[in-house]
């Protein structure tokens, strides 16, 4: 498997250094994605501490634990620690309805249904944290999908 | 809500948002910047509206998309399609699975590999080359991703090289973003008339 990475180093810097060399301009592409959707200007109701909790317990539910610690070294707020934790919930009603979205688009997508949508705008989410929230899912699942195959893919040609 | 669609088919259905899409009359000058609006430009679809919510990434998903699906070099055109299905199939993407589908067919003048997926689905069989593409693009679509080294190996003994497997692993995982937004914040559904 791949050597333990430094958590604090772009995720991105393997894989641009690798096999897939010949997309760099891609990779930069990812990472200028990965910035939008993690340490936004304009982050809504959802902050950019949260959002590396989140993205790394989604990283985790991937079983990509490199990739978690990469996001967990960059939340400050020792009570959003947790969060990262596919095992805990959210600490209030809105916070548990978002999370249990979150790890059903994480994990089982083709299930999620418009009632579950519904049930966000019921728990007090804004409509455009809705997309800010699938956005960040959603680019969660492209980059663990891009390590996961670099990764197997580096490994078979060694 | 008997209008949605939950058969995979190329006719490629309309889109019915979950979330109210920005109102282009109140779009923000970033919101403008990200939907690519010009006096000459002013047609822009639902799903690009709701997405609009989140310019930051609307702004830099549209030209990396792009990039992954259509620049020259690797994987052909057609086999990128083909992942692109693949990930549809797994997360069940009605909408982004008609469109790729479609356009399979259109790039490789021929429909018997697509019809073959919708009857099939994951279990599809199809001509070497093909089946090992969709096979992989398959399991790297599962969560958590699937895929070993004996499926990259199969990859290659299917004529892939590195880059077109770098190439294959990108529009797979491109697919497992696009279907999240497609699939989660709206519904197929069938066109008027």
């Amino acid at each position: 498997m791949a050597q333990p990475a430094n958590p604090e180093a772009s995720p991105w810097l393997g894989a641009a250094a690798s096999a897939a060399q010949s997309r760099s301009n891609i990779f930069e592409m990812s990472r200028q994605a990965e910035g939008a959707v993690i340490a936004p200007r304009d982050p809504g109701g959802f902050p950019s501490d949260w959002r590396h909790a989140v993205a790394a317990r989604i990283a985790t539910l991937n079983a990509l634990p490199d990739l978690a610690a990469h996001y967990l070294a960059g939340v400050t707020e020792p009570a959003l620690r947790g969060l990262a934790d596919p095992n805990t919930a959210g600490r209030d009603d809105r916070e548990r309805s978002v999370i249990v979205f979150m790890d059903r688009v994480a994990t089982q997508p083709r299930a999620v249904q418009a009632e579950e949508i519904e049930a966000l705008k019921t728990a007090g989410v804004a409509e455009a944290d809705i997309v800010r929230l699938c956005e960040l899912n959603a680019f969660m699942s492209y980059q663990c999908r891009v390590l996961a195959g670099l990764a197997v893919l580096k490994g078979a040609s060694a | 809500m008997s209008r949605v669609v939950h058969r995979f088919t190329r006719n490629v259905p309309d889109w019915q948002p979950r979330v109210t899409p920005v109102d282009l009359a109140k779009a923000s000058p970033e919101q403008l910047d990200a939907l690519k609006v010009t006096p000459s430009n002013t047609k822009v679809s639902d799903y690009v509206l709701v997405l609009a919510h989140d310019p930051e990434t609307l702004n830099v998903r549209s030209p990396l998309f792009n990039g992954i699906m259509y620049d020259p070099g690797g994987l052909s055109r057609a086999e990128r399609e083909l992942g692109a299905i693949g990930a549809s199939v797994v997360n069940r993407c009605i909408y982004c699975a008609a469109v790729h589908a479609a356009r399979h067919a259109q790039l490789s003048k021929d429909t018997a590999v697509t019809d073959e997926l919708f009857a099939n689905g994951e279990k599809a069989r199809l001509g070497a080359r093909d089946q090992a593409i969709f096979d992989y693009s398959v399991k790297l679509s599962q969560s958590p991703p699937a895929v070993t080294e004996a499926d990259t190996t199969r990859l290659r003994e299917a004529g892939l090289d590195e880059a077109e497997i770098v190439d294959l692993i990108l529009s797979t995982a491109l697919f497992g973003w696009a279907n999240r937004l497609m699939h989660i914040l709206g519904d197929p559904v069938r066109k008027d008339g």
